[in-house]
């Protein structure tokens, strides 16, 4: 049986990441948050974006910490409240905010909305509303990888809920039958939709899973940054040097409802205000600044940063066309040669 | 020349294919060691090794998600079902993933999804039946049924080389029955392009897949009352060959339209539809469809047979509607 590591054996050499990872880590942490508090809070509510919004507030950490680490020719398989890994694979902003609100010049052209894109010249796998259905697809990735003796992983994503499908299972199998190198990173942030995850699984952690798998697992803090990047380099050094699938765990809260229009009334209060106080922003702040690597000032000016960044994505956006009504017909199949 | 059969054609097909291209590869149940369960992956892992001919677990979906992510990296897979009936179980992955794929974000799927498919072989309920009508309501995928071995050979280097995803329905009791002597050189058919079989001007009928043979059988009854009758393979169901689908329908202002599968639902209602909607003015008669019966396809060989369309069922329809 291979080793399983739990929370308290992840003991972090969080001295040994470097003061611009870190700084690389608040960054797209915050400017996840800042572009979704727009999208969900602003943007949506002046009726600039219709259809669903869903958001990661709360568990930016996930995204950023994890899929900094892709390399070149690396693939991602996203799930819905990853807007982080988009802007770390380097999708701009202001084709995401134009992706929102349904314009020609989105992610998608109009064709699909809100977390529903992808690009594969940025290594993106759209994600399907059919959770877990991108695990298989991943794992055809990681295929291809071990095919041709690329030295490259898949990051394959999924919340707990998407565990219980049978395409979860069904491409981790797959995945461990033939070795191949993906990482599966688990965001569980306890609901699906309105389901809490006693009602969701039998085990305790989505890590109980993986020994069936026979396959490598650790369960995270999700809201630590810092466990969350060391712990997925590990795992994606694994996956790489030819070991095999490796599962990670993140423990941490969905700090909203399933989408806009849910108030998550069913959620205990006292939850909300438990994870607020673990609020992954506020401690790698905290961190930095008690570390001496960050000021109050250098907060403020990454903050009036990003607000001008997403102020020129929000006003490109709405000044960008929406797709000609005849646009529908195109793209079903390959046109031309 | 020695004859080819349809089984072999395929075989044939796919090795080419993989011979001329290394992005193609195989993975399914069974398609390794074993060699498939119907022999059309033969000798494929010895040649192209375990790479390229990949064992998977059962699992549907794996095959198809596999096939799809594979193909996002430049990969050409061709996924076997064992028998097409378990094509049900990769549903999601076919319609949602890969049939969506180019049209949300521009990533062609280029993967062929074959089997085994149609009964008359006592396969019962889960080894017999015809899927077309469980995906025709998809945009985004391509759905191709020889009833040659000229055509499996063609069809299935076509469904490799096409960008986008191709249902590759192969009928099972065409196999080893069918065979004929097959050019050495390359040849591709395309896909959308339906062929006419036999030649006439009375009657037309319009069918695809193993019923192609019920149709000539029946014109061949037909001829000896002095009807020509017409009998139009239509090959892809999509892109269906609609000016051949008119032709027809106007060279013989009487058509029926006859598939294996069952009646209701069936791509039948669609020819007649477009048939009916084009070529009105040059009907004499109702368009008739001829079909399997809407029940489960039945195990026992009396209640196959009484399921399956026969020659005779397509002779009385043809009587029928010659009296108009």
């Amino acid at each position: 049986m291979l080793e399983r590591k739990t929370v308290s054996q992840t003991k972090t050499k969080r001295s040994k990441i470097s003061k611009e990872t870190k700084r690389q880590l608040l960054h797209y942490m915050t400017l996840s948050r800042r572009i979704e508090h727009r999208i969900e809070r602003v943007l949506y509510r002046q009726g600039k974006i219709v259809g669903g919004v869903y958001v990661g507030r709360g568990q930016e950490a996930i995204s950023v910490a994890t899929a900094i680490h892709m390399l070149d020719n690396d693939i991602v398989a996203p799930t819905h409240r990853d807007m982080g890994i988009f802007l770390i694979c380097g999708v701009s902003e202001r084709r995401i905010i134009a992706q929102y609100m349904g314009r020609k010049t989105g992610v998608t052209q109009g064709k699909d909305g809100n977390m529903h894109m992808g690009d594969l010249k940025h290594n993106i796998i759209a994600f399907v509303s059919h959770l877990g259905d991108n695990v298989p697809v991943a794992a055809g990735a990681a295929l291809t990888f071990k095919m041709r003796g690329q030295d490259n992983v898949a990051f394959c994503y999924s919340g707990e809920g998407a565990t219980s499908r049978g395409d979860w299972h069904e491409g981790v199998n797959f995945a461990c039958v033939h070795k191949l190198p993906i990482v599966f990173f688990i965001n569980n942030n306890q609901y699906a939709y309105s389901t809490p995850i006693e009602l969701q699984m039998p085990v305790k952690d989505v890590a109980d899973r993986a020994p069936a798998y026979a396959m490598a697992a650790e369960v995270v803090d999700g809201n630590d940054a810092l466990a969350v990047y060391e712990s997925a380099g590990r795992a994606v050094d694994w996956a790489r040097s030819g070991k095999g699938p490796y599962l990670v765990e993140y423990k941490t809260f969905r700090m909203t409802g399933h989408s806009a229009h849910d108030d998550a009334g069913y959620v205990p209060k006292e939850l909300f205000e438990e994870w607020a106080r673990k609020d992954p922003i506020e401690r790698l702040q905290k961190h930095m600044i008690d570390a001496g690597e960050l000021t109050a000032e250098g907060i403020e000016s990454m903050e009036n940063e990003i607000t001008a960044i997403i102020d020129d994505a929000v006003d490109w956006a709405d000044k960008s066309p929406y797709p000609d009504p005849e646009d529908c017909l195109k793209g079903v199949y390959h046109e031309g040669r | 020349m020695a004859l080819t059969t349809y089984l072999e054609a395929i075989r044939q097909g796919i090795w080419e294919e993989m011979e001329r291209d290394e992005r193609v590869f195989v993975l399914g149940e069974d398609v390794g060691v074993y060699g498939g369960a119907f022999k059309v992956t033969k000798g494929m892992l010895d040649h192209f090794g375990p790479e390229r001919v990949v064992d998977t677990p059962i699992s549907e979906s794996a095959i198809v998600g596999a096939a799809i992510g594979a193909s996002y990296l430049g990969m050409r897979p061709v996924a076997e079902m064992q028998f097409i009936d378990f094509i049900s179980c990769c549903f999601d992955q076919i319609t949602n993933f890969a049939a969506k794929s180019r049209y949300r974000w521009g990533a062609g799927v280029p993967i062929v999804i074959r089997g085994p498919s149609g009964g008359n072989t006592h396969g019962g309920p889960f080894h017999s039946q015809n899927v077309e009508s469980y995906f025709y309501n998809t945009p985004g995928l391509k759905i191709v049924q020889p009833s040659t071995a000229y055509d499996a050979k063609g069809l299935i280097k076509a469904a490799i080389r096409d960008e986008d995803p191709v249902l590759y329905l192969e009928h099972k009791y065409l196999y080893r029955r069918i065979k004929e002597e097959l050019p050495s050189e390359d040849f591709v058919v395309p896909i959308g392009e339906a062929a006419v079989r036999r030649e006439g001007s009375d009657l037309g009928i319009i069918t695809y897949g193993a019923m192609v043979y019920n149709a000539l059988d029946a014109a061949d009854i037909l001829a000896k009352d002095g009807v020509e009758t017409e009998v139009l393979d239509v090959r892809s169901l999509q892109p269906l060959d609609e000016n051949a689908i008119l032709e027809t329908a106007m060279k013989t202002n009487k058509v029926i339209v006859l598939h294996e599968a069952c009646l209701t639902g069936g791509a039948g209602g669609e020819l007649a539809a477009r048939i009916a909607e084009k070529a009105f003015d040059f009907l004499d008669g109702p368009i008739i469809r001829v079909a399997a019966k809407d029940t489960p396809v039945p195990f026992s060989p009396p209640l196959e047979e009484y399921f399956l369309p026969q020659v005779d069922d397509v002779v009385d329809a043809a009587r029928k509607l010659l009296a108009y």
